[in-house]
């Protein structure tokens, strides 16, 4: 038996899969192969034949940033006369219009801004929660890092501070690649590896469910992606607090790493090793956003379940050149058309609502 | 127990596909019913090994749309125009022959030349435009003019189609490009393109084409208001007169682009569906060389897919490309030699640049107008 076929042989019986392994699929195996052996997997995890997806938005409440990562056009230096804050009117505007297209929550991430300190975070928050009903994802690990030190507390009194004023979860952005000698690279300014993954442990023995994320296709290697995976799946051993695993792909658009762009049979395939590495990661999400919405279908083939979010607003993945937008009938059709029913889930993957296929014909 | 009934009829299919017994009607139509997408890309994958290996083919070619003059007004096309409307256009002879001059120091092997149904134009114009062509760039294969284009350039002239294609010949039409075929079924016909030849008519053309010795290639325009049925009608017409005559290089499934077209209502095609329909193509045609996925129609990031789902070509490095971006193709208007190398290889395959008859263009002797050292000026080979 050649090594391919006893891994294949070791996932089809349930067995977990080791990195040098999983580094043997990520650059040996056969595209379509590889589909396979994640869809068998995601249908052990997943049986009924359902796609899920949230509606929501993401609102940057600054893009004034310090940490200049090679791989950002969104950022602004905090000086920068196009820094700025969002405001409070707008921020209402924008939590109201969520609400009436039948979102349930936002995602509210920003730049690591020294102008504002913890009282911001926790007014924001508030504020929110006093005026609206709505579910708070929000602030990644390098943002919590970086209020944690700028008030002078501990990651957990920085969390339990956050979580007291309205934060529900945590997103998984700014993991980049859990490796340091690649972080010292493309954002030498943003947390370490080990932060990344101590505020996720923090925040998960609180009972904050979190996600995590992946982007490559800039300077890491196949060895990086595994290694970033092991790195999730060990934390996930321990806590069981991510929901999703969600991997992207660099977009290099007005940043300052030249690389060509990943291509989508790149995509796929660290997609598939990701459903086969992250056996106790319940949700694969595609990123439609940095794919497009014919390869986030085709994601669906290759270990993915949900397809993350409609998205009534997204800026930083724009501001790479890179702008695709759906709507909730495009979302359905999708999925629909891949043979699955499409169900409207919360920021914890319960369904709250099917969305019936819709036929169209020709008039 | 549905779930068991499939997987039998799947691996019935998986049995005939590996020892190369023919798929029929039905074998398709349950394959299009399916949505185990990466399983029938196994399939095809099967055959497009078993005649193209690892091989991913381009062309570096050059679009000539010589007029968006058209009388068909085909409810799918957002391209034509009326004689006489704002935007309307017929490059003159002198126009065509500027535009090929323009791209004299590019290594163009092929020129694709398709247009709409001008009535003004002359028979002078189509022998004229193709010396014109064939003076400037001796080497270059002419590939022109749709069946759809020919029967109505021959009724214009008030000669017989066989009449037509000898004289086209004579003056350097090698090759017939695959259009106006969209879904060989009258009742597609009758609903979509009455004005423009049916479905028996395109075939007789071809297989008239094919007669007098010229190899063409064959489309599917899909997407639209055809059943899987249908699409399988057609697949299996044009197998049965590939029986007859192998005169079809590639086949080359087009996917529909609704906007700004008479069918404006209608969704895009999803990415399983583009997928599915290249690799039954495959499975189906058992008798065509080559499978197309035409960036154009599905963007670069699907035509990457669809070499590990039966498609062995990218088409080319096409700049002036008009007819799918009237319709909203968001894709690029042009893709470089280089990054078309990149997405053949980065997807596992060999990249092999091909003339209009899919020869290796690496394998053209040194010295020769094409090849790297060559000068194009003095051109020899053929």
């Amino acid at each position: 038996m050649t090594e391919l076929a006893l891994i294949r042989d070791k996932i089809l019986n349930h067995r977990r899969i080791d990195s040098k392994e999983a580094l043997l699929l990520l650059d040996r195996a056969e595209l379509l192969d590889l589909a396979f052996l994640a869809h068998e997997v995601r249908k052990r995890l997943h049986p009924e034949p359902v796609v899920t997806f949230v509606v929501d938005r993401n609102i940057n409440y600054t893009n004034g940033c310090i940490c200049g990562c090679k791989f950002c056009a969104y950022f602004r230096p905090p000086e920068h006369p196009e820094a700025d804050v969002i405001t409070q009117e707008a921020l209402c505007l924008k939590i109201q219009e969520t609400l009436d297209l039948g979102g349930t929550q936002i995602l509210l991430q920003g730049g690591l801004n020294p102008l504002l300190g913890l009282d911001y975070y926790l007014d924001l928050l508030r504020y929110i929660k006093s005026n609206f009903d709505i579910h708070i994802h929000g602030f990644s690990p390098p943002e919590i890092a970086f209020i944690a030190r700028n008030c002078g507390f501990t990651l957990e009194k920085t969390l339990r501070t956050l979580m007291e004023a309205g934060l529900d979860s945590i997103p998984g952005g700014g993991a980049e690649i859990l490796a340091d000698d690649i972080r010292q690279q493309i954002s030498p300014n943003k947390c370490t590896a080990d932060t990344w993954l101590n505020v996720m442990e923090q925040a998960h023995q609180l009972g904050v469910k979190t996600t995590a994320t992946m982007m490559f296709g800039h300077v890491e290697s196949s060895e990086h992606i595994i290694l970033h995976l092991m790195k999730i799946r060990d934390l996930q051993d321990r806590t069981h607090g991510f929901t999703a695993f969600i991997p992207w792909t660099f977009q290099p658009g007005n940043t300052k790493i030249p690389v060509a762009a990943a291509t989508p049979v790149h995509y796929l395939r660290v997609l598939a090793v990701s459903r086969l590495v992250l056996d106790n990661v319940p949700n694969i999400q595609a990123s439609w956003v940095t794919q497009g919405e014919k390869i986030a279908q085709l994601s669906l083939a290759f270990g993915a379940n949900d397809l993350g979010s409609t998205m009534i607003e997204e800026n930083v993945v724009a501001a790479a050149g890179v702008d695709f937008r759906l709507s909730l009938a495009d979302m359905v059709r999708m999925i629909t058309g891949a043979g699955y029913r499409a169900v409207q889930r919360d920021c914890y993957y319960n369904s709250l609502a099917e969305h019936p296929k819709t036929e169209t014909e020709d008039g | 127990m549905r779930t068991s009934k499939m997987k039998d009829r799947f691996s019935k299919i998986r049995d005939k596909v590996l020892s190369q017994e023919r798929l029929e009607f039905e074998d398709g139509l349950f394959l299009f019913e399916s949505h185990d997408i990466a399983g029938i890309g196994q399939l095809a994958d099967i055959v497009r090994k078993r005649l193209n290996g690892n091989r991913a083919y381009y062309v570096y070619n050059q679009h000539i749309n010589y007029t968006n003059v058209c009388i068909s007004h085909c409810r799918f096309c957002a391209y034509a125009k009326n004689p006489g409307d704002s935007g309307a256009y017929a490059w003159t002879v002198p126009e065509i022959r500027q535009r090929i001059l323009s791209r004299i120091e590019e290594p163009i092997t092929e020129l694709h030349i398709v247009g709409g149904l001008n009535p003004d134009l002359p028979f002078e114009y189509y022998t004229e435009l193709l010396e014109a062509a064939r003076q400037i760039r001796p080497g270059a294969t002419l590939k022109a003019f749709t069946a759809v284009e020919l029967d109505f350039i021959a009724r214009n002239a008030g000669l017989s189609v066989e009449e037509v294609i000898g004289r086209l010949k004579n003056s350097g039409l090698s090759m017939l490009p695959g259009g106006g075929a969209e879904v060989l079924s009258n009742r597609i016909h009758g609903s979509l393109f009455p004005r423009k030849i049916n479905g028996k008519r395109w075939l007789e053309i071809m297989e008239m084409a094919h007669g007098a010795g010229l190899m063409t290639n064959a489309t599917l325009l899909y997407g639209h208001i055809e059943t899987h049925a249908e699409r399988l009608s057609h697949l299996m017409a044009l197998r049965d007169l590939q029986d007859r005559t192998s005169g079809f290089c590639a086949f080359i499934p087009l996917a529909f682009h609704p906007a700004h077209t008479g069918l404006a209502h209608l969704p895009a095609t999803t990415a399983f569906d583009d997928l599915k329909t290249i690799a039954i193509s495959r499975l189906m045609l058992d008798n065509f060389p080559h499978i197309k996925a035409y960036w154009v129609m599905i963007g670069e990031k699907l035509a990457q897919l669809a070499l590990s789902f039966g498609a062995d070509d990218l088409d080319g490095t096409i700049i002036e490309e008009r007819i799918s971006h009237e319709a909203g193709a968001t894709s690029p208007k042009g893709l470089s030699r280089d990054h078309l190398k990149y997405l053949i290889t980065s997807a596992g395959y060999a990249p092999v640049e091909r003339d209009a008859f899919y020869r290796p263009v690496s394998e053209i002797p040194p010295g020769s107008p094409f090849s790297k050292e060559g000068n194009y000026a003095s051109s020899q080979w053929q």
